[in-house]
């Protein structure tokens, strides 16, 4: 070693991204993809829906003080908490299918990060310019130009952070009654703190993070890529056909022995990661196919066909190499491995629609006293108390009617209650205590365990629930 | 060791100079913003160390500045526990108790309330469900009281006890040992005697003479046929239910020892309306008159 050496740098700043503007089809289908994924985060704590005077009237709420999940028609009680529990592992298999078959295409067009940044990107371009007033920006001395610029960037970004944050709080609770609470000072600190943190890092991330995210923080690229194979659609350059890539000009008479690639860097250009696609496959690549676009308009320019950059699978490359086409989409699409992903997936979801139309929405439980297991009256009978409880998980108060089904002779009676009708009210687990009583002598007084059961009746519908209970008599 | 760092051509980094096997390894600089979050988290640590209970000492740990403790925190629920509670308690307070049945919130309230007490002070004897315990630990549930059944009746036992010598206001009776007024053969004619009133087995020619000595030494108290006095607390022979066993030898130990059990009060060890509560709760076990 002849030259004396520095010692390596251990960090180095973030060297910032200024991707151009492009336009172009895929750019198009992200366009419409943030609109809908941000409409839907945006829009969905307002949907309304009648479900009664009792119950609260949002479409899709999380009220985590009662403990319910309203989605729609569905309401969704603790105990069902497996219906969360289905969703999420729908969600994981659906991610799994999806980068089977296209890719990270989760990462370029729907991930948060994603749409955020590229929303942020948009001010930013609306409000610095382009490219390269954005680079002429950043490299100039503060003055009144860059001041105004900055603060109107940061003022818009910061607006956006505000109602991501602010958006979020309206799923956990009413909407209207929230933002109301929120703009007088009256809301919980909870909804505050929640808001503080959100806008904080939706503005770091979006705003300056970005790419960082995806390189250092998020564990989804590393997943990802152990999910692809040679037969995944994934954003490529058709190194064969672009190298070796040169400058200049290619009149079309003239023969060269230059690939089509013109170094014209539009794809980097472009690029929000700031990569070079060039490079082959990496992990800061998060398929956006905005170089895609880049490039198919520039080929367009220079007469040559789309397709230097583009959706290929590796696969695909060894096939091209060898002269032959291409394999078509559908085969990546359609394989044994996203086939069975698919069936998985399907699988899961049709139990979880079964489960939730096997509802009932009366349940009830009886829980026997154990302690003590019986108590002996006066006059010789033996009473047996058991706790019930009411599950009415509908959005109006029920009448029910008690019986008991025996064999034996048996009275049944209720705590407080003079009679065998009791309201539950709605949305409610309603506890009663009863009794069952049999007479001195009687079979079930004087057998150690007998299996009476205990019947529901809503009264009016006449729909009747049964449910096996035990009754304890004197011990022999 | 020499130190064969190269620049890697595809991405310009620096390798680390080692090699295994014909792998090297890329030596990539870490973000400043990382390196910068770590000394932020080091700052935190500092200031939290500062602020909050942190370090471990023999019988409590440093409190911190903010005076923060889990305790505390406890503390405060449970104050504000009792405050959320306050209007409720007021409304039981001003509530005849054979009333409370009459509204439900209130009732509902009374008897979670009463669940809670009894179990921290009542259970030790009465059992965890109320259902007693042989050697005179009445059982709360059945419809057999010996000093009433309703609701008042219960919350003025609980108040005062029974036989509770440091209250002046215990209810108060006694069985007197009679094994020293009476011979060995009037107490066997008066145990079968008592036998019969409830149908138990027994033996009549035994139990013959004992009609008169019930006549003349029990039923002052257990009444005329022995169906007990609740203003006496005297227990009602005649039923299926024996405070002390209603085996032979258990009402002969009985009439010859005499009996006295003790219930302490606890108008002192409870508030007024947790006495309300309890009360209310163990009416509600099935016994309820």
């Amino acid at each position: 070693m002849s030259e004396a050496a520095e010692p390596p740098r251990l960090y180095a700043a973030r060297e910032p991204v200024f991707p151009r503007s492009v336009s172009g089809p895929f750019r198009q289908l992200k366009w419409w993809i943030m609109g809908v994924t941000l409409m839907i985060y945006y829009l969905t704590p307002w949907i309304r829906w009648d479900r009664g005077p009792a119950l609260p009237d949002q479409a899709v709420l999380i009220d985590l003080a009662h403990r319910r999940f309203y989605f729609f028609f569905i309401e969704i009680w603790p105990h069902e908490f497996y219906f969360v529990a289905g969703l999420l592992i729908m969600a994981g298999l659906g991610l799994f299918l999806f980068t089977a078959a296209l890719g990270r295409v989760w990462c370029g067009y729907t991930c948060p990060q994603t749409v955020w940044t590229d929303l942020f990107m948009l001010v930013e371009r609306w409000i610095e310019g382009d490219r390269n007033a954005q680079v002429r920006l950043w490299s100039q001395r503060w003055n009144g130009e860059k001041l105004r610029k900055r603060a109107a960037k940061f003022s818009i970004w910061l607006l956006i952070a505000l109602a991501t944050g602010g958006a979020w709080i309206f799923y956990f609770a009413d909407a209207p009654t929230l933002l109301h609470q929120f703009v007088t000072f009256d809301a919980p600190p909870a909804a505050y703190f929640t808001v503080a943190i959100l806008t904080a890092t939706t503005f770091t991330f979006g705003g300056f993070m970005r790419e960082q995210v995806c390189i250092y923080m998020c564990p989804w690229p590393r997943i990802q890529a152990a999910m692809m194979d040679e037969e995944t659609m994934t954003v490529a350059y058709r190194g064969w056909r672009g190298e070796p890539r040169g400058r200049g000009r290619r009149a079309a008479e003239v023969e060269t022995s230059l690939g089509d690639c013109i170094d014209c860097m539009a794809c980097v250009n472009v690029c929000p990661m700031g990569i070079d696609i060039r490079d082959g496959q990496q992990l800061a690549c998060i398929t956006c196919a905005l170089c895609i676009d880049a490039c198919d308009d520039v080929m367009g320019r220079i007469g040559k066909p789309r397709g230097l950059i583009d959706y290929v699978t590796l696969a695909d490359g060894e096939r091209e190499r060898a002269g032959a086409a291409p394999s078509p989409v559908w085969k990546s699409i359609v394989r044994p491995r996203t086939v069975l992903y698919f069936l998985l997936w399907s699988l899961i979801g049709v139990g979880l629609l079964v489960a939730l139309f096997l509802r009932t929405d009366l349940a009830f439980s009886i829980e026997p006293v154990r302690n003590p297991v019986n108590v002996v009256l006066s006059d010789g009978s033996v009473r047996n108390a058991y706790e019930l409880r009411l599950r009415n998980m509908t959005g109006n108060d029920r009448e029910i009617r008690l019986s008991v089904a025996t064999d034996a002779p048996m009275a049944l009676t209720l705590e407080g209650v003079d009679g065998l009708e009791i309201t539950v009210p709605a949305d409610t687990t309603y506890r009663q205590r009863v009794y069952l009583t049999a007479p001195p002598d009687s079979p079930a007084a004087t057998t150690t365990r007998s299996e009476p059961a205990l019947i529901i009746e809503t009264v009016g519908t006449g729909t009747r629930v049964s449910e096996d209970t035990i009754f304890h008599g004197r011990m022999q | 060791m020499a130190d064969k760092r190269e620049i890697d051509a595809d991405t310009q980094t620096e390798t680390t100079g080692h090699e295994w096997d014909g792998i090297k390894e890329l030596d990539t600089p870490m973000p400043r913003w990382w390196l910068w979050s770590l000394y932020a988290t080091i700052v935190w640590g500092i200031g939290y160390v500062l602020l909050m209970p942190a370090w471990p000492l023999v019988n409590s740990a440093t409190p911190g500045l903010l005076g923060w403790s889990s305790r505390g925190e406890v503390a405060a629920d449970i104050a504000a526990h009792h405050a959320r509670h306050a209007p409720m308690n007021e409304q039981l307070l001003q509530t005849e108790l054979a009333m409370v049945a009459d509204d439900p919130d209130l009732l509902r309230f009374s008897v979670a309330g009463g669940r809670a007490v009894f179990l921290a002070q009542c259970s030790q004897c009465h059992g965890a469900g109320g259902g007693g315990a042989p050697g005179g630990y009445p059982n709360l549930l059945d419809d057999d009281w010996l000093w009433g059944g309703t609701v008042d009746d219960i919350h003025q036992t609980v108040m005062h006890g029974v036989r509770d010598e440091a209250d002046f206001d215990s209810r108060y009776s006694m069985m007197s040992e009679y094994g020293s007024m009476l011979s060995s053969d009037e107490i066997e004619a008066l145990v079968h005697y008592v036998r019969s009133l409830s149908n138990l087995d027994h033996d009549a020619v035994v139990a013959s003479p004992g009609g008169e000595l019930f006549a003349d030494f029990c039923v002052a108290c257990h009444g005329d046929d022995g169906t007990g006095d609740q203003f006496q607390g005297a227990p009602n022979l005649a039923d299926g239910i024996w405070l002390y066993g209603g085996s032979h030898d258990d009402i002969r130990r009985t009439i010859t020892g005499g009996r006295g059990g003790m219930m302490p009060s606890f108008h002192a060890r409870l508030t007024p309306e947790e006495v309300a509560k309890v009360a209310i709760y163990v009416h509600s076990l099935g016994g309820g008159q």
